[in-house]
């Protein structure tokens, strides 16, 4: 390719990202940007207009996704993505709307709103950044953190039990559930595809090493090796019975697609009771004549 | 600013028989708001009961979320989707929504609280009547901003102002809270609901210029920005970080600086197209009581006594709590011998009456914590001291 050619050549991420916004404050070798990657691979996929794609983050590192993509996207406070996105899209359900934050953010936090999307069927996509602790602040001890892993505010290693995500959000009522490593990149990009073109709630986890902090406190390596060892770790069983499949210490990675069901949304739950009961009194909402 | 009429399906026209709490409902509905998320909270529940039944036939959105952070959170997200949004809660809900509430003015996004106050701290009386979160409404989220609080006296008002709320809260970007109480929220009186074109509506400052150049947090003439909804194709970013008026986040000192004064001037700076008093026989008067929401009412029958007895009283009831009318009570202060301040906590106006009179004239407060409302005699006591 000659020089005027490359000068000439659109970076492949310039319809996804702000680019006057990069370079990005990830580290190097933390996989969120992977996923960013999947992300924006999976809107190129799914041909959905991209101006009502909304992402709305919560904070943490995870948390700085709104700020990079090139959506209308919010970047709120700490916890309450879940409930932000809830009323976007229930204020314009043309919309498609994306919670992309981390565990600390959307679990830990946030899991209040987490539990009660689910249970709605609220129509979001959720992806959720696993890295096992709070990244954003030192790499402390989470709701996720395996038993044993040693954290900022677990010094002498973690004694609490740590949430089991997809069991968490399958039963709570979320219509789509699956679990990826940073490394199954076109796992990670189908299942993305998967669930915008779903309605109803869908929880992507997608576990990613931390390198700052988790990592190098528990001297897993550099990012490559805990990329590669979460990935060669990882057992790929779709289907599997989510009460099985728990994160144990540098264990086995139980990952796949774990529910993909179909389930009248919160919207369609109103529009459909409403209707039944008050008869043509009621003026349905959200629902293109 | 376009003004409209409002839309005559949210509009119940007609004289009924409401209390404060359902007339801050018909109030929303008749400005057009079609979103609420609320979380139940004595005494202020029925306005969430009383939307929840009407909004089927009018076209729009209640949910019930899980706690009062997620009602205030889900209402920015409603309102950058482009609805007009509100809540309605009591003192702990307000509290919980403290957090948010700075996501909103740091956003600039329109919307309605309404805070049917109750005595507390913490659990307090969740049953009795209070005015003790004034200054949580003014200060309660962390750093500096201002927000708008206005203090109706009435359920005619609860309509009346719930409507203003929705007109500055459009007009100015900006969080507005109607701060009733117990007593009003469950006093039931003739409500007057007029016909819908006879309700003026101010809509969104919707931005129509060209896409590549909007800028969701550049100051027009007013100060106020212009605003966008998600979906209509802007890309825009916002966030709760300091950011400039591209919406980017931008961590130092010149830029918090330039973003802080932003939000508190849009406010201050236009305080004299906000402020709303009523004002009577204050022109001689040698005392004026000064007071807002349920004590209004009764300071009238003290009021009424001391004129009797040959007192020259005014009075000033603050429609507007916040933007505090500071100029007005300052021009006041020279020429009177003291305020009277009577309100259901513990002096949270009075001091701000007595930070404004600089000196001048002596603030006489009436205070107690809730549970009930003044007994005239107390305020005419107050009146007669300050003339002493």
């Amino acid at each position: 390719m000659s020089r005027e050619e490359l000068a000439e050549e659109k970076n492949p991420m310039e319809d996804f990202l702000r680019m006057d916004r990069i370079p990005h404050i990830w580290c190097p070798g933390c996989g969120i940007g992977t996923v960013v990657t999947s992300f924006a691979d999976a809107l190129k996929k799914s041909e959905l207009d991209l101006d009502k794609v909304a992402v709305v983050s919560g904070i943490g590192c995870t948390g700085r996704v709104a700020g990079y993509v090139k959506f209308d996207s919010f970047h709120t406070t700490h916890g309450r993505a879940i409930p932000f996105a809830t009323g976007l899209k229930l204020a314009n359900p043309e919309l498609k709307v994306v919670v992309f934050s981390g565990d600390g953010d959307i679990v830990g936090i946030g899991g209040n709103h987490l539990i009660h999307a689910a249970r709605r069927n609220m129509d979001i996509v959720v992806i959720c950044v696993n890295n096992f602790n709070y990244a954003m602040t030192g790499g402390q001890v989470a709701a996720t953190s395996p038993m044993g892993a040693n954290l900022s505010t677990a010094p002498y290693g973690n004694f609490e039990y740590p949430f089991n995500l997809p069991y968490l959000v399958e039963t709570c009522g979320a219509t789509y559930v699956a679990r990826w490593t940073s490394l199954h990149i076109r796992r990670v990009t189908k299942s993305i595809q998967e669930a915008l073109a779903k309605r109803g709630f869908s929880f992507i986890e997608v576990i990613t090493p931390c390198v700052t902090l988790y990592a190098r406190r528990n001297r897993l390596g550099d990012g490559l090796n805990l990329l590669k060892y979460y990935y060669d770790q990882s057992e790929i069983q779709h289907g599997a019975d989510t009460r099985t499949v728990g994160i144990d210490y540098q264990g086995k990675l139980i990952v796949g697609k774990f529910v993909d069901k179909e389930k009248p949304t919160f919207l369609d739950g109103m529009n459909t009771h409403l209707q039944k009961v008050l008869g043509e009194k009621y003026v349905p909402y959200g629902v293109k004549p | 600013m376009r003004k409209v009429k409002a839309d005559p399906k949210g509009v119940l026209t007609g004289a009924h028989y409401l209390d404060g709490d359902f007339a801050i409902a018909e109030g929303g509905l008749a400005a057009g708001c079609r979103f609420f998320a609320g979380y139940p909270i004595t005494p202020s529940t029925e306005t969430a009961e009383r939307f929840s039944e009407r909004i089927p036939f009018v076209g729009g959105i209640f949910i019930q979320m899980e706690d009062e952070i997620a009602s205030i959170t889900a209402l920015i997200g409603a309102s950058w989707g482009g609805q007009k949004v509100m809540t309605v809660t009591s003192g702990p809900g307000f509290s919980l929504m403290q957090e948010n509430i700075g996501l909103a003015v740091m956003m600039e996004t329109p919307l309605v609280i309404a805070n049917v106050q109750r005595g507390g701290p913490s659990t307090g009386l969740p049953t009795l009547t209070g005015q003790s979160d004034m200054m949580q409404a003014k200060f309660g989220s962390h750093g500096d901003y201002e927000i708008i609080a206005l203090s109706p006296d009435s359920p005619q008002e609860c309509f009346d102002l719930t409507i203003k709320a929705f007109n500055l809260a459009e007009t100015f970007r900006v969080p507005v809270f109607v701060m009733t109480d117990e007593c009003v929220g469950h006093m039931h009186e003739k409500v007057i609901i007029p016909p819908a074109d006879e309700i003026e509506i101010i809509e969104r400052k919707w931005y129509q210029g060209p896409k590549d150049k909007y800028l969701p947090y550049k100051p027009d003439k007013d100060l106020v920005p212009f605003m966008v909804k998600a979906g209509d194709g802007y890309r825009f970013h916002t966030t709760g970080l300091t950011h400039d008026e591209r919406g980017y986040p931008v961590l130092n000192a010149e830029v918090q600086d330039w973003c802080v004064h932003h939000l508190v001037d849009k406010i201050r700076k236009n305080a004299h197209k906000i402020i709303e008093l009523q004002e009577d026989q204050i022109d001689n008067a040698e005392v004026v009581v000064v007071s807002y929401g349920i004590t209004s009412r009764v300071a009238i029958r003290a009021v009424q006594l001391a004129r009797k007895a040959g007192i020259k009283v005014g009075t000033m009831r603050m429609i507007t709590v916040w933007p505090f009318p500071e100029k007005r009570i300052k021009e006041l202060a020279g020429k009177i011998k003291a305020f009277v301040v009577p309100e259901i906590n513990l002096g949270q106006i009075g001091r701000e009456v007595e930070r404004c009179a600089f000196g001048q004239a002596p603030v006489i407060g009436v205070t107690h914590c809730g549970g009930w409302v003044h007994d005239p005699e107390d305020i005419l006591k107050a009146i007669k001291e300050a003339v002493r």
